[in-house]
């Protein structure tokens, strides 16, 4: 997902403030930053919310890649808005994370020098207009999936912060669908690149829900503490269940001999992703990591005088404010 | 009545003033220096490409030759935009950027208020809706110019080469040809020239506020208002912009 294999911290505190910080969790009562909270599920959501917002932040650049190329004006908009639209859920969730004692700045440092991760999928290269629907109907549309049920996430910021962000990623997911009909049904060589962006999109797609999970402690703890909704393996499935239909609409083929559906089970059954090219991507290996690290590095190093420059003025004028005073 | 095609010309040039600005701003869409700008800039191109689907599809109109916008975007060769050069300049740093930016919007802002009260109603009624987002946009340009220049050494520096660098390009706003005297004369538009008084009393106060230095000489480059010869630069973002058109005609997307 836009976060990814989180490690959830051990907690070592009173067991009487866990316990009834546990009551407020399963009565369905939302943390605000004020309350108090055991040190690990602090540590755990900064993690989470921070991946999550660097991935908004890093995942405007494959997409920003064809902002110049967009075939029509209004194409150009839609992709332009929607960009931007990402840019703002990254400042929504660092906002969020703002709020458990972690800067923007800090969290940005730590994506920059790798500290912190993004999610996997923005290593993958946005190679054809067909690209844009497919980021849109496969990525929005998995990052839809993990972001409904955080809309219930204990932690209020958060909560919010999904919230506001879910109205905006279905309304991704319908544009990307959107372009992916006019491709699909196109010209002959738009419906070539229609399928190549299915081809090339799928696996990662399903990779963005991260390895199965089930038996995993960290997962475990952050399920108890409604920081996690849902498995891996359950939000997998019902993406393929969800998305499967669609790609028939579509007159496209999953790249999957082994896709057929199960009626025993009222799903498909699909073929895992290779994991093995997960963990190099998440490692660093993946077709992109390296471009898009520097992207983020460059634009915050040639950034750093407008940032000073800004903050200079700001502090020289609220000088003024106060000597007028 | 005007000429048709002097009509067309003028609406081509507002439309291309405001795509080939629109684009270039698009360019910083996720390496801007900070959040809150990189969403600023793609809501001011977000708007300057709104305003271009307008001109241009008046444009398209006035010509009635079955045209679209869209095709006189992304079909149209480097002579016939007819932008100033101002706008198709590279976006270098920030600061040529935010500079770009304000000279442009101060202009702009200028002529849309005039354009208003045009002759012609349909031009009226799109200068009435672009207004309001182009005021907006020197509201911002306006203050982050003076911010930056206020700023520190370095800001001020930078402000400084980026305002050397194109001061030159704004004297091309105020250039009159025969299309100018054309729509003047009809009441559809002022003439350039008109205008330079109003626009260079919003800039200089700007830069003086910004304890930026207006450079000395009145030499200005021309030739994209007129599409006679534009920069290197022009070719290279059509290369993008028309790419998809071009390669794949008469697909729709
Ligand atoms: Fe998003
Ligand atoms: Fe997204
Ligand atoms: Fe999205």
């Amino acid at each position: 997902m836009y976060a990814q294999m989180v490690k959830s911290e051990a907690t070592q505190e009173d067991p009487e403030k866990l316990a009834a910080f546990q009551a407020r969790i399963d009565a369905g009562e939302k943390i605000e930053p004020k309350d108090w909270m055991p040190v690990g599920y602090r540590k755990t959501l900064i993690r989470q919310i921070g991946q999550h917002a660097h991935s908004e932040i890093v995942g405007q650049l494959p997409e920003g890649n064809w902002i110049t190329r967009a075939p029509t004006l209004e194409r150009k908009a839609i992709l332009l808005a929607k960009v931007q639209d990402e840019a703002g859920h990254g400042l929504y969730l660092y906002c969020a994370a703002e709020t458990l004692g972690v800067t923007r700045d800090e969290l940005t440092e730590m994506l920059l020098d790798g500290r912190m991760k993004y999610s996997s999928i923005f290593n993958y290269p946005t190679l054809t207009w067909a690209d844009m629907g497919a980021v849109g109907w496969l990525v929005d549309g998995a990052a839809i999936m993990n972001q409904v049920p955080l809309q219930r996430t204990s932690y209020g910021p958060y909560s919010r912060a999904m919230i506001r962000i879910c109205k905006e990623e279905s309304f991704h997911q319908r544009q990307g669908f959107d372009i992916m009909m006019k491709m699909a049904s196109g010209t002959e060589a738009q419906m070539r690149m229609a399928q190549n962006a299915l081809d090339r999109f799928w696996y990662p797609a399903l990779m963005m829900f991260g390895p199965s999970d089930k038996d995993s402690v960290h997962s475990e703890q952050s399920m108890r503490w409604k920081i996690k909704m849902n498995t891996n393996d359950e939000l997998r499935q019902k993406f393929v269940d969800q998305t499967v239909p669609q790609a028939e609409y579509l007159g496209l083929t999953v790249p999957d001999d082994k896709l057929v559906w199960n009626e025993e089970k009222n799903g498909y059954d699909f073929s895992e992703p290779d994991w093995n090219e997960f963990f190099d991507v998440i490692q660093g290996n993946g077709p992109c990591n390296t471009d898009r690290l520097a992207a983020r590095n460059k634009a915050w190093d040639d950034g750093a005088w407008v940032r000073e420059g800004l903050m200079a003025h700001a502090t020289k004028k609220s000088a003024m404010k106060v000597a007028a005073e | 009545m005007a000429q048709t095609a002097d009509l067309f010309e003028f609406l081509c040039r507002m439309g291309d003033n405001t795509l080939v600005l629109g684009h270039r701003v698009s360019e910083w869409c996720g390496h801007a220096p900070v959040l809150e700008e990189d969403i600023a800039l793609a809501n001011t191109a977000l708007d300057l490409i709104g305003q271009t689907q307008m001109w241009l599809g008046l444009a398209a109109e006035v010509e009635g030759q079955g045209r679209s916008a869209d095709d006189l975007a992304m079909l149209r060769d480097a002579w016939n935009f007819h932008n100033v050069l101002l706008v198709e300049q590279p976006n270098r740093d920030f600061g040529v950027t935010i500079l770009r930016q304000f000279l442009f919007d101060a202009w702009h802002v200028e002529m849309l208020q005039r354009l208003i009260t045009s002759s012609d109603q349909r031009i009226a009624e799109v200068a009435a809706k672009s207004v309001k987002e182009a005021t907006y946009h020197l509201e911002r340009s306006s203050t982050t110019v003076i911010a930056l220049g206020d700023g520190t050494g370095e800001s001020h520096n930078r402000m400084q080469d980026a305002l050397n660098l194109l001061w030159p390009y704004v004297g091309e706003l105020f250039a009159d040809d025969a299309v100018d005297t054309a729509m003047s004369e009809e009441g559809i538009a002022p003439k350039s020239s008109d205008l330079r008084d109003a626009v260079m009393a919003r800039i200089t106060d700007v830069l003086a506020e910004a304890t930026l230095q207006v450079p000395d000489g009145d030499f200005t480059h021309k030739g994209g208002k007129t599409g006679f010869q534009h920069t290197e630069h022009l070719g290279h973002m059509l290369v993008a912009m028309q790419n998809l058109q071009r390669s794949y005609p008469g697909a729709t997307w």
